[in-house]
């Protein structure tokens, strides 16, 4: 199975990856996946408490170059949104996006997923109620 | 000079060596006949052609050439061979003997075989994917009819002790089957010392060419007879119908020759090569050797790399570099490999692991490249896994609870 140029481009030149620290108050973790199915995502936001806007974003990922692409670019969609436009990345975007087959769709999953987990971090911590979400399709 | 894309997928298939193609074309133009003409100069002609090869086959493994039955290569052979026995001996006994990291040609026969009435006991392996002989003795039972186990492992190279274990079987009457696939041309094999009475393998992981394989059929003590999967003109002593593959087998042949010519050069030079690999790689912190490294083929190493993901691995070099994973992410199933995981290693090692088969062909240069790229990847990822990060702050990743998809 051949890789699209995009999915190549993130995993050669992976945006965002790092380390935010996940005892601040204005970061919001989300880790989401297992090692015993291949892949596991952290992503982290950091969040402008004033304004509600994300001003960074970083990620780690173990897995597959699908995954790998979905968490880069879910990190670079992040920085400069609200984290109420962030609640509605989709992963069926990330999959257009990426130009991701239909097995590698659980990647764009997880990165829905791991935003979705690092934006209830972050409202948890600073005192507000964890959103619910559906339960994802492929879960 | 490094030519690129490098083969380190071996255990897939090999290339074909060029000394076996230059035996095969005169039977595709000049020599075209069918085997089983037995009126004219060109069926005479094939049927001689045939008749080396077989003589070249049998030679590689100690057999005689009439137990030689020519198949379309190992799958065929590993189905002949279980579903032929099942049926020839159904009025001795019902129960066959395999383990759980056979190829799926065997294991998936012998669900066919469970679904037909059969009894099957699937073995396990130890962490060396080596099965326990004491096990074996106390699976056998009087209606045991065979026991299926491979010479060597496609994904880890581990060589079962199949002397030992044919000693066993035939204490208690049942025959001995191997899938031999990956050991043939690679190891001394020979059917008479090591106690087989059947043994699939094929032309293309011995540098010969695609679509043709056999299966080795014992005549003497005992004899012993499998029931036809395929009806037909009754070639192949009846065993296997269908016209022969006349360019495939006597590329077969040839293959068998240079590998029985070759080995013990080979065998030598690819050591060589898998060690100086193995002793490289294993410098990466948290690299780990899968299987056993005593018992194992000499062109094979699996190596898993603590933290990162098989297929992410390989994306990283895969252009110049051609291997294959226990990771399974391309799957539907996101199962990583059966073998690994019945050999004790967690679904993150498994996940985690490479299977590198060396060649004939393999060079030194092929190596170190392999090796630095292989290094870098490694490296590279370890700085954007998650994984990696706990491990090195020392948190224990097995007290996570991670949320199972």
């Amino acid at each position: 199975m051949a890789y699209s140029d995009k999915v190549i481009d993130h995993y050669q030149n992976p945006k965002n990856v790092g380390t935010l620290d996940k005892a601040d108050k204005s970061v919001g973790t989300g880790l989401v996946g297992a090692p015993e199915c291949g892949d596991v995502m952290r992503l982290q936001i950091q969040v402008d408490d004033a304004t509600g806007i994300i001003t960074d974003a970083k990620f780690k990922t173990f897995g597959c170059g699908s995954a790998i692409a979905s968490s880069s670019l879910a990190t670079e969609w992040l920085k400069g949104k609200s984290v109420d436009e962030a609640v509605k990345i989709d992963n069926m975007d990330i999959v257009e996006e990426l130009n991701l087959p239909p097995v590698k769709i659980h990647c764009s999953v997880l990165a829905e997923d791991a935003i979705k987990a690092a934006i209830n971090d972050y409202r948890v911590k600073n005192g507000k109620e964890a959103l619910k979400f559906e339960e994802s399709v492929i879960h | 000079m490094l030519k690129l894309p490098i083969y380190l997928d071996n255990n897939a298939t090999t290339p074909m060596d060029p000394r076996v193609l230059e035996a095969m074309t005169p039977y595709f133009l000049q020599h075209f006949g069918n085997a089983a003409s037995r009126n004219h100069s060109f069926g005479w002609q094939a049927e001689e052609a045939v008749d080396y090869a077989r003589e070249q086959v049998a030679k590689l493994i100690g057999a005689d050439p009439k137990e030689i039955i020519f198949t379309s290569g190992a799958t065929e052979a590993d189905n002949l061979a279980i579903k032929g026995v099942y049926e020839m001996y159904a009025s001795k006994g019902n129960h066959i003997i395999t383990a759980v990291t056979e190829h799926k040609a065997v294991l998936d026969t012998c669900k066919h075989i469970e679904k037909l009435g059969g009894e099957v006991t699937y073995l396990p392996v130890n962490n060396e994917g080596l099965i326990d002989l004491k096990e074996l003795e106390a699976a056998m039972k009087p209606t045991t009819i065979l026991v299926a186990i491979m010479y060597a492992n496609n994904e880890v190279g581990t060589v079962q002790p199949i002397k030992e274990i044919s000693a066993i079987a035939r204490k208690h009457g049942a025959l001995v089957f191997s899938d031999a696939t990956q050991a043939v041309g690679k190891m001394p094999v020979d059917v008479n010392k090591d106690g087989i009475d059947l043994m699939a393998f094929t032309g293309h992981k011995m540098y010969g060419p695609k679509g043709v394989g056999a299966l080795y059929v014992r005549r003497k003590n005992p004899r012993v007879k499998v029931t036809a999967q395929m009806d037909g003109g009754g070639h192949e002593r009846g065993m296997r119908s269908g016209t022969l593959n006349v360019p495939g087998i006597v590329g077969f042949g040839k293959a068998c020759e240079l590998c029985m010519l070759d080995m013990e050069a080979d065998t030598k030079r690819v050591i060589k090569l898998r060690d100086r690999l193995e002793t490289a790689l294993l410098l990466l912190e948290e690299a780990y050797v899968n299987g056993s490294r005593e018992h194992r083929l000499p062109h094979v190493a699996n190596i898993s790399f603590k933290h990162v993901e098989g297929e992410g691995l390989m994306m990283g070099f895969n252009k110049n570099i051609a291997l294959s994973s226990g990771s399974a992410c391309t799957s539907a199933s996101l199962e990583p490999s059966y073998v690994l995981k019945a050999l004790g290693l967690g679904d993150d090692l498994a996940h985690s692991s490479l299977r590198f088969g060396l060649s004939r062909f393999t060079t030194e240069e092929e190596i170190d490249y392999t090796v630095k790229a292989i290094s870098e990847t490694v490296i590279k990822l370890r700085e954007m896994s998650p994984l990696w990060e706990m491990y090195k702050e020392g948190i224990d990743l097995n007290t996570i609870e991670w949320a199972h998809h």
